[in-house]
């Protein structure tokens, strides 16, 4: 019997990495996700029924909690819009690393003399992992939302890394002293799920797509170290994938914003930085709906940067709608996606994709970049700090060194902004006073709105 | 030190495997288009709810009457199908907006 079982483990450890690898190729991303669900599924069936020697099964409890989890998890998964999916994800997480916590808690209980220190080593590190996932994604969620307003304190760094070691000093002396203090387990757990908040709490907004992949692999990690616990290698193996995925994941997006992992870790954007806060920046101009209708209905090339505030103010449609329209009397329309613009990596993707935009519309940054000299209008809806020239020609900004879309080089600028506020990051942006640079404000969507009836009345 | 040498040894198989799988993970993202980045973190984090088979288990070895650990588990049992459910629901919802094309 139990040959079969370990069969069976393999053919959904199989079934998951299919999935994950069919996930990461567009054309076969949503058989890759069925074909994940399928192995998990099975090794999920396969972990209530396989036979234990001498077990209660206590399958009343197990069922009432899968049916509850299922219900909760479908009722999120329908409810939520798509611009709340960044926040969903963290929330999702959190949850799987506070699994990863009772899990351990209750193992830690099990705890007795002839426990061995391989074991014992393996488990507070799953305690202390899962716990920065759990508070850590709960944090990056409240942010995300808009439930946690950033807060920053120039020690905020020191203390984080004086935490880690305290945290780690204990569970290492815990896990050699493991009967000397019997309240250390409980001080530790403190100390953990402390250390998700004091990590990602001075983590600015602009780097919260970093912590959130990050936190998803720590989670990986976290199910991994489980796995050994229970000897259990479908734990094993996916919890490894995504660690080491989400790591790879991490990497590539720290990449596009030229930022080293360890500068977003030790605590977001440093404080000692000069910003052009408080010089004289020069005017800012105004235009009206009436002119920017009519000069992108005039013009060959346009350009869209949507930012943020694109999902902020449900825009995407309207934009859809303005792209559709501007096709049809011949003007040609491109969206330029900066690789960390909204939330989340590829957030920008997934709210066009919604508002039903080919695929064939959206350009790259690089490529962008390139054809920016031919682009007659650049319609920024949002974007913020990812057009930021600052980061090109200011060495004492935050952001000097990320790669950002270069909207200077095209022949205009139109900004739709509801008012003069920074972006996400806090910085001050030279863009909207460049003399190429007009700014439409008001609401993103009604702006688009306008602009779309006015050019619906000209021929 | 000598008992975490054994432990090592004792489990050389798995620290291969381990090495192995963690060099896959890197291999199958690192060439993934940026379209895809937001549902495999979401598909991803779904995976990472694989973590409930250690609650499952943990549940069907309690007595009856260790009332600590059926409360315990069977909240991590329902924080983790949240995860799993969730996680594989939303991405499907986010890859079927691709679909249309």
């Amino acid at each position: 019997m139990m040959e079969y079982i370990e069969l069976l483990y393999i053919v959904s450890t199989v079934l998951l990495l299919m999935g994950l690898r069919k996930l990461s190729s567009p054309a076969t991303a949503r058989k890759g996700n069925l074909i994940a669900a399928s192995g998990m599924t099975l090794a999920i069936i396969i972990s209530i029924f396989s036979p234990i020697e001498g077990s209660n099964n206590n399958y009343l409890f197990i069922f009432g909690g899968i049916l509850v989890g299922a219900l909760i998890g479908v009722f999120y998964s329908k409810k939520v819009k798509m611009t709340e999916i960044p926040e969903l994800v963290s929330l999702f997480n959190g949850y799987g690393g506070a699994c990863a916590v009772f899990i351990s808690i209750l193992e830690i209980l099990k705890f007795n003399k002839t426990t061995s220190l391989g074991l014992s080593s393996t488990t507070y590190i799953a305690l202390f992992i899962g716990s920065v996932a759990f508070t850590g994604s709960l944090v990056a969620y409240g942010k995300l939302s808009g439930k946690v307003k950033d807060w920053r304190s120039s020690i905020s760094s020191y203390f984080n890394l004086f935490w880690v070691v305290l945290c780690i000093g204990l569970i290492v002396f815990q896990i050699l002293n493991p009967e000397l203090y019997e309240f250390l387990p409980i001080v530790i757990l403190i100390g953990s799920l402390i250390y998700g908040v004091t990590f990602v709490f001075p983590i600015g907004g602009a780097d919260m797509p970093v912590v959130i992949s990050l936190l998803n692999a720590l989670t990986g990690v976290a199910a991994a170290l489980a796995g050994i616990v229970y000897d259990n290698m479908v734990m094993l193996l996916g919890g490894i994938l995504v660690g080491s995925s989400g790591v790879i994941l991490t990497l590539l997006m720290c990449k596009s914003m030229n930022r080293s992992l360890l500068s977003v870790v030790v605590g977001g954007f440093g404080s000692s930085y000069q910003d052009l806060e408080g010089k004289d920046q020069g005017a800012v101009k105004e235009t009206t709906v009436n002119d920017t209708a009519i000069n992108m209905r005039y013009a060959d090339n346009v350009m869209i940067i949507p930012g943020y505030g694109m999902a902020v103010a449900q825009a995407q449609k309207t934009c859809k709608e303005l792209d559709k329209i501007l096709t049809e009397k011949g003007v040609n329309v491109n969206y330029a996606i900066h690789p960390v613009a909204g939330r989340m990596p590829g957030h920008m993707n997934v709210l066009l994709a919604e508002a039903d935009v080919s695929y064939s519309k959206l350009i790259d940054m690089e490529d962008a970049n390139n054809k920016m000299s031919d682009i007659d209008i650049c319609l920024i809806v949002g974007a913020n700090d990812v057009v930021n020239p600052s980061a090109l020609d200011n060495p004492s900004s935050l952001i000097y060194g990320m790669p950002i879309i270069e909207v200077l080089n095209a022949k205009n600028v139109v900004v739709l902004k509801r008012g003069m506020s920074k972006g996400y990051s806090g910085i001050e942006n030279p863009l909207f006073f460049h003399n190429k640079t007009k700014m439409l404000f008001g609401d993103a969507k009604d702006s688009i709105e306008g602009i779309l009836s006015e050019i619906k009345t000209m021929d | 030190m000598l008992e975490l040498l054994d432990f090592l040894k004792e489990n050389i198989l798995f620290i291969n495997l381990l090495i192995m799988t963690i060099y896959l993970g890197f291999e199958i993202i690192s060439k993934v288009p940026a379209v895809l980045h937001t549902p495999l973190m979401s598909g991803s984090n779904a995976i990472s709810g694989i973590v409930i088979i250690g609650a499952i288990l943990l549940v069907r070895q309690a007595e009856t009457t260790d009332y600590l650990t059926i409360i315990l588990g069977v909240i991590g049992i329902i924080l983790g199908t949240i995860n799993v459910v969730g996680g594989h629901a939303v991405t499907n919802r986010m890859l079927e907006m691709f679909k249309k094309k």
